[in-house]
């Protein structure tokens, strides 16, 4: 990544003011509840009051903090084992960013290294690729990784893998779009007549271009992963218990609806609130960066 | 446009072939299913029997092409549990999962629409406001909780709806609104942006100088025009539901096929899964080969976007 840097020009200032009004120009809601949920996944075992799996079975099914019955010890309540909801909810973070973050590192770089060779080398290659990824796009997905979770068993890698596998013609097909029209410019021919080989002009000249959109589909699609993910584990081949995922939390209150519905409402407001945010900072990014991925 | 159209239900086979074979594999890898059908005191000619009877004793290959004539030819084979054969259990379902899935189409349409005009009309309003936060919420909240949430309100707290299973028209109520709360979003959504945009055509412009009342320029000029990419949507619709059916009709304990392909996962009843996902899938691809087709029918662009297409 550094040469790269170089090769960039530089357009922007730098130094501390310019940091200032960048940070100033981030939407404060979204941005805000996004650092939490990081602060959360990075520090969960400081900030949680009490372990997410060891729960006290005096303190079975408490209701929040400020129902009738319920311990400020308890802020969100505890669920049937005692164990304390806010504290799983903030290991729970830890789960979806894990997840999110590992099956979109997965599924963006199958997708871009696909992606770029489709666009680049065109052909029967291009050709091949991209029905391989019209397929794969196809699939019901839900199904398929239900079926795959199934098989291989229920674990926190199977789902990463699974999630990862099944997303990569979402960036395949934007990469390769956008592969097709960088090549275009003057400057890859000129690097092609210097007698460059193509890994090395996709490489030093097509890739950096494409960044801002990577970020920006990978931010848009991490909500969906959480979202896949929480549904995953909600039918219980996602992550295994007693791991607090926000998915399978909401599975275990599901039971509990007549006695204890604060056990699955509280991780369902928590993933809501992740997801609506991560969605408008993905919005206000691809507005930012690139307007024309709109349609993604 | 042929060539266009052939090409996709070409692909579609293919799809189907990845889906089934992967299904295969799977279910081969997942090691040997006498084990699992037979009690732990069976003895070993018991399983060779079963084996014989199964057909796994056969070659790999030849097993292949046999459970690819039977998922081609709709001989699923027969449920371990029930020994009922597969497409029984799958004729009773199906019907659950397509019904709950056109009432959901049904009335993300009713309640999208309206919302969209009138959000597009009156823009900036407070019931604009309103109603695109209804359109962002649809886009994060978790379908699973969303349908917990309601059962929790209209089934245990108010006692209006039943909170699971199918029984009378009211049974569908919940499941619906929980399968169709994403979609209505969507095509508000959707409907919002492109009424907004001939609004300001020059047609809608001349039926105002005509001297036409407000109500017929909206109602019967723009929304006419407006509706063409809402309609299309409509049948990605029910792409979309059926992705959601497996999670829906868990937490609504809905008789569906997506459920059907869950209990068999749970209970290891491979043909129930194999049949299952063979009937789920094709009717997924044909509803995403609809949508193409309509798409690349009302926008031409799309037939030449791809390549070798």
């Amino acid at each position: 990544m550094a040469i790269v840097e170089v090769e960039r020009p530089v357009l922007v200032e730098h130094g501390p003011r310019r940091v200032w009004s960048a940070v100033r120009q981030l939407p404060a809601i979204p941005t805000l509840v996004l650092s939490v949920v990081v602060v959360f996944a990075l520090f969960a075992g400081q900030v949680a009051p009490h372990p997410p799996t060891e729960g006290e079975l005096r303190m079975r099914t408490k209701p929040a903090a400020w129902v009738e019955g319920g311990s400020t010890a308890h802020l969100l309540g505890t669920d049937d084992q005692g164990r304390d909801i806010l504290s799983r909810i903030i290991h729970g973070t830890r789960v979806s960013m894990a997840v999110s973050l590992m099956a979109i590192l997965i599924a963006g770089t199958i997708g871009t290294v696909i992606g770029l060779v489709a666009g680049y080398r065109g052909g029967v290659i291009d050709a091949l690729l991209m029905r391989l990824a019209d397929v794969a796009l196809s699939m019901p997905l839900i199904l398929i990784a239900v079926v795959v979770a199934a098989v291989a068993g229920p674990s926190f890698r199977n789902v990463i893998l699974v999630i990862g596998l099944l997303l990569w013609p979402r960036f395949a097909r934007q990469v390769r779009g956008e592969t097709l029209s960088i090549k275009e410019n003057d400057y890859v021919a000129l690097a092609r007549v210097a007698g460059r080989s193509g890994s090395y002009i996709v490489w030093r000249h097509i890739f950096p271009n494409i960044v801002p959109s990577l970020l920006v589909i990978s931010t848009l699609q991490m909500a969906y992963v959480i979202l896949l993910e929480g549904s995953l584990s909600f039918l219980g081949v996602g992550v295994p218990p007693p791991r607090p995922a926000w998915g399978l939390m909401i599975a275990e209150g599901r039971h509990l609806v007549w006695t204890a519905p604060w056990v699955a409402a509280f991780p369902g407001i928590a993933m809501a609130v992740t997801l609506l945010a991560m969605n408008m900072f993905g919005d206000w990014l691809r507005d930012k960066l690139d307007p024309k991925l709109r349609q993604v | 446009m042929q060539r266009y159209i052939l090409g996709r239900i070409a692909q579609l086979f293919v799809s189907l072939l990845v889906v089934v074979t992967f299904v295969f594999l799977l279910s081969r890898l997942s090691g040997d299913p006498v084990q699992l059908m037979l009690d732990v005191t069976a003895t070993e000619a018991e399983k060779q029997a079963l084996r014989v009877q199964l057909g796994l004793d056969q070659p790999f290959a030849v097993q292949y092409a046999v459970y690819l004539r039977g998922m081609a030819t709709g001989d699923f084979g027969r449920s371990v549990l029930s020994r009922r054969p597969v497409l029984e259990h799958i004729g009773e379902r199906l019907p659950n999962t397509l019904m709950l899935g056109a009432v959901a189409i049904a009335l993300s349409v009713v309640i999208g629409v309206p919302i969209g005009v009138y959000s597009a009309v009156k823009r900036g309003t407070a019931l604009d406001h309103v109603a695109r936060v209804f359109a962002v919420l649809g886009q994060a909240v978790p379908t699973f909780w969303l349908g917990i949430m309601l059962i929790l309100v209209f089934g245990v707290w108010l006692g209006w709806l039943p909170p699971g299973g199918k029984s009378g028209p009211e049974s569908y109520i919940l499941p619906a609104i929980t399968l169709g709360y994403f979609t209505a979003a969507a095509i508000m959504r959707l409907t919002r942006s492109s009424m907004l945009e001939v609004l300001g055509a020059e047609y809608v412009k001349f039926a105002r100088i005509k001297g036409l009342r407000e109500r017929v320029v909206i109602w019967k000029h723009a929304l006419k025009n407006a509706t063409i990419p809402v309609l299309t949507f409509s049948v990605m619709l029910f792409v979309i539901f059926l992705g959601g059916a497996v999670v829906t009709e868990t937490v609504f304990a809905w008789p569906g096929l997506g459920r059907l392909i869950l209990e068999g996962i749970n209970t290891r009843d491979y043909p129930i899964v194999q049949g299952g996902v063979m009937v789920f899938s094709a009717i997924y691809l044909l509803a995403n080969l609809m949508v193409d087709v309509l798409y690349s029918y009302f926008n031409p662009k799309i037939r030449y976007a791809r390549p070798g297409a």
